[in-house]
């Protein structure tokens, strides 16, 4: 039971961070109706602006850990947004309203470009960050003295995704960019006509997703102490079957699906094999699809004849 | 099309000397931002574990710089070269004559690749590139079946790549069959796999089966890893046989090819008959697809590419065409797998991650979906291209990275935009591609 | 006059959540004639179009189809394309569904695709190029020319399809259907968008289906003058339930079907009525 439970616990911290990426592609998704596959590098990129920017802030003599991460945070999420609108704008803006694979194979382009760059520009080791965040709480002490622990670093992740999930929920439910975004989402060419700028609106949602990956980075960093120019392609993966698997589009079905990923790999590695928690987590995405082809939360496309 | 018209058209674009400074100061400033921490701060993991860095403003200020001077460049370039439409880009009397060179070109392709090992007989190099190329021709026609014809989006074709290898390896080395025999084996296996995953993947459409397709890739690639009794996981699979030219091998021996023919042994015979095999494989892998188009099959695969729907009003069964194209497809890839193992000798699942699927997927796309001319001139310049870029490794996905960038940008329809009818009463006359949907699926 | 009917639609129910787009809807249609099915815009017909189509899967109520031969065939149980494989029934659609990028000619020959399917035993006789399926392959063609022909687009068999005029289009579609030799053919407004003289074209065109052909017609149309000059029977539908039924003249002086076109009441309507004649 209590390793149950510390599996738990485990699970969601891991499924916050996939929920926090997930959000981006399924923005992406439900407005320009394109799979962002570069959003997993952006989450890279995040991660590694957060660890360049903690050095030097720690170099320059700041010794405040709040203080520090408060910079960091902000310092990530403003660099990373622009690299979301910058990709937006160079690599998806003239593809709008063509073919539609040609979008998905340039973001593939992308994706390539941001691992390479961020390979050349920073070398292939992995880079290990001290642990910033140490501390914890034991919850219950177990008979054969296995003990469920919540580390800090766990409730800064949990928490940093419900206020951002809270911040976001408010800004496409009442702010005019959500009103904006939600017009682009149901037809473009509408929202057009009646003054929305559609141009702005898709970059925004672009700046927003890539705001969101950051702060995953930044908890992946955290949470992993590490980070690598490889990292975004695996997460990039699993937070893209998140939000399929919670249904593309829709918002809360991608947390959802994040936290679902996150627990069944978890689950899977702990009781089953750690080798094989990636084919499981694909498989039963495979296994829900069947059963319901536009996943759990998502819209049923019924095609009117 | 009629959200464009609500932005204002290019000539009521500003120019003029202060636009362009303008965007290009305001290019250098994102660049300056995007590149602060990445190129100005370089990390590395030091001595004692924990990180270092050291700066590289030089190296910022550089990069910036040839932002500016780039954005000036190209704005520049826009205002001399005017709006830029299809017709601009490739203007009519050009058009025509690569219409006229279209016609010329696939017999004068298929000629020189016949006489490629001929030319370059001496330079082990050019014919090793021409092997990997064709292979790469191979694929993409394989593909093509999937994405081009049926238009239904795989994005994990290396699946049927790594099956058909993996298949042909552990067949060879553990049973001691010969090529001739693995072949057809790689290939029905690889089938058997792609009917597989065409099951879940029926009633989904769009990106759910980009997803499952990509799930699917991965899927079959950690199970190479990790099922280390039977795959060797990581190491691979080595000393997989060479192929035989029907039993008699190709080696400096007795029996070996060279001898019974009473020639010198030369180590380029293998590398002449190895190109031969999968340039008799890739253009048995066009006459079939050729020849499927204009079957009931194929045109049901086109039908659906069309419109589902539709196709489900006429009586066509839309599961067993989904199946079988995937299984034809898969068929192909199988094929190309089992010629990369006994060309390789040796395996292991690096070789099949999902760039390398992407990699394939980006040669049809190119290519002109659905045109056989198209795939293989893709593929001719990709991994050409690539191969260009040998020296400067490090930077060589970089640059490719921002190749497919730009090619999808410059010719998002691909190379070969028109579709050729496959029977006709009187006159075949070529589809624009703007009229050929590209499916749902 | 128990006559002969080729399909019978019992107690058709189609509910979609809430809404019951067909309420417990009967009709028969007979062998050989055509029967119109009219009513206002959203009446439930293209939902009982697909219905018997297999399009969609009715939440109630039985649709059998008779052959020639004898043979029953309960719809409601057959799926999709085993609807037009196996009962031989087709469909147009209301808003044209074509293969737009496939020549006219190629359209005709996907429609011909399970008898080509076999003739090509399961493509491997095709692959080799067999004799027989020369044969086979060569008299689709010819159905094809002859369809072409007849809907008068012969001349264009090698454009593309979606490039075609609209008026074309909707008769390239039915020419589709009629590929796939029908017993039933059902069509969705086919005059919806033509001009007058299309329009008396169409007429033609499904009048000599009809008498060539014996294919039995089950025809959408808002267009009066088509469904008054064509139809041997009209059935007429509102709010998902059939409100009148019989001759073409019959339908016509009905004051609950001018009621329902004019959405207004049945008094009104004999109102309306007798201050016009
Ligand atoms: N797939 C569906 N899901 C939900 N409601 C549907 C669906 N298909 C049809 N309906 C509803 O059923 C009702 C009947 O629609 P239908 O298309 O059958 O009308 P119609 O008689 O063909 O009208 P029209 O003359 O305009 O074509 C409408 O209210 C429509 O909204
Ligand atoms: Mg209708």
């Amino acid at each position: 039971m209590d390793y149950f439970a510390q599996q738990l616990i485990n699970g969601l911290v891991l499924g916050s961070i996939y929920g926090l990426i997930a959000i981006g592609y399924t923005m992406v998704y439900g407005i320009v109706g394109m799979i962002n596959f570069a959003h997993g590098d952006i989450f890279m990129i995040g991660g590694f602006i957060a660890m360049i920017s903690f050095l030097v802030l720690v170099s320059l003599g700041l010794t405040a850990i709040p203080l520090i991460l408060l910079i960091v945070l902000l310092v990530s999420m403003v660099i990373t947004a622009l690299y979301g609108w910058t990709i937006e704008r160079i690599a998806y803006r003239p593809l709008r309203h063509s073919f539609r694979l040609a979008p998905m194979l340039s973001a593939i382009g992308m994706s390539f470009v941001l691992t390479n760059f961020s390979q050349v520009s920073q070398g292939a080791r992995v880079k290990p960050v001290p642990p910033i965040i140490t501390g914890g709480y034991t919850l219950h002490e177990g008979s054969q003295g296995f003990a469920v622990q919540l580390s800090n670093i766990q409730i800064v992740v949990v928490l940093a995704t419900i206020v951002l999930l809270a911040v976001f929920t408010w800004l496409v439910s009442r702010t005019r960019l959500g009103r904006d975004m939600r017009a682009c989402e149901q037809d473009q060419t509408m929202a057009a006509l009646l003054g929305v700028d559609v141009d702005r609106t898709i970059s925004m949602t672009f700046v927003i997703g890539a705001a969101l990956a950051a702060v995953a980075g930044m908890m992946y960093l955290l949470y992993y102490g590490l980070v690598d120019f490889f990292m975004g392609f695996v997460a990039g993966i699993k937070a893209f079957t998140a939000a399929v698997l919670g249904g593309i589009g829709s918002l809360p079905g991608a947390m959802l699906g994040g936290l679902a990923i996150g627990l069944i790999e978890t689950f899977w590695s702990a009781y089953f094999s750690v080798e094989y928690k990636d084919v499981a987590a694909f498989s039963i995405l495979i296994v829900v699809l069947i059963f319901m082809p536009t996943g759990l939360l998502g819209r049923p496309e019924v095609e009117k004849v | 099309m009629s959200a464009t018209s609500a932005r204002p058209s290019h000539a009521a674009q500003p120019s003029g000397s202060a636009f362009i400074l303008k965007k290009a100061l305001i290019s250098a400033a994102v660049a300056l931002v995007l590149f602060s921490l990445m190129i100005g701060v370089r990390t590395e993991a030091g001595p004692q574990g924990g990180l270092i860095y050291w700066t590289r403003f030089g190296d910022l200020a550089a990069l910036v710089g040839t932002v500016f001077g780039g954005s000036i460049i190209i704005e520049l370039l826009r205002q001399w070269w005017g709006p830029v439409d299809k017709d601009r880009i490739v203007p009519k009397p050009v058009q025509s004559a690569m219409s006229f060179a279209g016609r010329w070109l696939a017999p004068a392709l298929l000629v020189f690749a016949f006489l490629v090992p001929v030319i370059f007989y001496n330079q082990r190099y050019i014919l090793d590139l021409s092997i990997l190329v064709l292979t790469y021709v191979m694929l993409g026609w394989g593909l093509n079946v999937v994405v081009g014809l049926a238009g239904l989006l795989d994005l994990g074709y290396v699946a049927f790549y790594a099956v058909g290898a993996y298949s042909y390896a552990l067949l060879a080395t553990n049973f001691g069959l010969s090529f001739w025999v693995c072949l057809p084996l790689a290939g029905i296996l690889a089938a058997f796999w792609g009917v597989l995953l065409g099951f879940p993947v029926l009633r989904l459409r769009g990106d759910y089966l980009a997803i499952v397709t990509l799930a699917f890739g991965e899927i079959i690639r950690l199970v190479i890893i990790n099922w280390q009794s039977l795959t060797g996981g990581p190491n691979g699979v080595s000393g997989i046989p060479r192929p035989t030219m029907f039993g008699i091998p190709l080696t400096p021996g007795d029996d070996g090819l060279a001898a019974k023919l009473g020639i010198e042994f030369s180590p380029t015979h293998r590398i002449v008959f190895l190109f031969y095999l999968i340039l008799a494989m890739a253009l048995l892998t066009n006459w079939v697809t050729i020849r499927l188009r204009r079957l009931p099959i194929g045109r049901a695969w086109e039908a659906l590419r069309e419109d589902e729907v539709a196709c489900r009003a006429l009586g066509i069964n839309v599961t067993t065409t989904k199946l079988t194209a995937f299984a034809t497809g898969a068929m192909f890839g199988g094929f190309a797998g089992a010629f990369f193992a006994t060309r390789q000798g040796f395996i292991s699942p690096e070789s099949f991650t999902f760039q390398e699927s992407a990699l394939v997927l980006a040669i049809v796309v190119l290519g002109g979906m659905g045109s056989q001319l198209g795939v293989a001139l893709a593929a001719l310049t990709m991994i050409g291209g690539f191969e260009l870029f040998r020296g400067f490794d490090q930077y060589r996905m970089l640059v490719f990275g921002i190749a497919m960038v730009l090619l999808m940008i410059w010719r998002p329809r691909g190379l070969i935009g028109h579709r050729a009818p496959t029977v006709f009463l009187e006159r075949n006359q070529a589809i624009s591609s703007d009229l050929v949907k590209e499916g749902h699926g | 006059m128990s006559s002969d009917h080729i399909l019978t639609v019992d107690r058709l129910m189609m509910r979609f959540g809430g809404i019951v787009a067909v309420n417990e809807l009967s009709f028969a249609a007979e062998r050989r004639k055509i029967t119109a099915l009219i009513g206002p815009n959203g009446a439930g017909k293209t939902t009982v179009f697909n219905c018997i189509t297999g399009f969609y899967r009715p939440s109630g109520g039985a649709i059998r189809l008779a052959h020639d031969d004898g043979r029953t065939i309960q719809l409601e149980r057959l799926g999709d394309f085993r609807i037009t494989k196996q009962a031989k029934v087709a469909r147009t659609f209301q808003n044209i569904r074509l293969f737009p990028g496939m020549t006219a000619l190629e359209n005709l020959m996907v429609a011909q695709h399970n008898a080509l399917m076999r003739a090509s035993g399961l493509t491997f006789l095709g692959l080799i190029g067999a004799p027989s399926w020369r044969a086979a392959e060569q008299r689709a063609i010819e159905l094809a020319r002859t369809w072409l022909d007849r809907v008068g687009l012969l001349s264009r068999a090698d454009d593309a399809a979606g490039n075609l005029a609209y008026g074309d289009q909707r008769r390239l579609e039915i020419a589709r259907a009629m590929c796939t030799e029908p017993v039933l053919l059902c069509l969705d407004e086919p005059a919806a968008g033509l001009n007058a003289r299309e329009s008396g074209g169409l007429n033609e065109l499904l009048l000599s289906i009809r008498n060539e052909q014996g294919t039995s017609i089950l025809l959408i149309e808002h267009d009066m003058s088509v469904v008054m000059e064509i139809s041997d029977h009209v059935v007429v539908m509102d709010y998902g339930v059939k409100i009148a039924e019989g001759t073409p003249q019959a339908v016509r002086d009905d004051p609950k079907v001018i009621a329902a076109y004019l959405g207004a009441d049945e008094e009104e309507a004999i109102a309306v009525m007798e201050s016009g004649t």
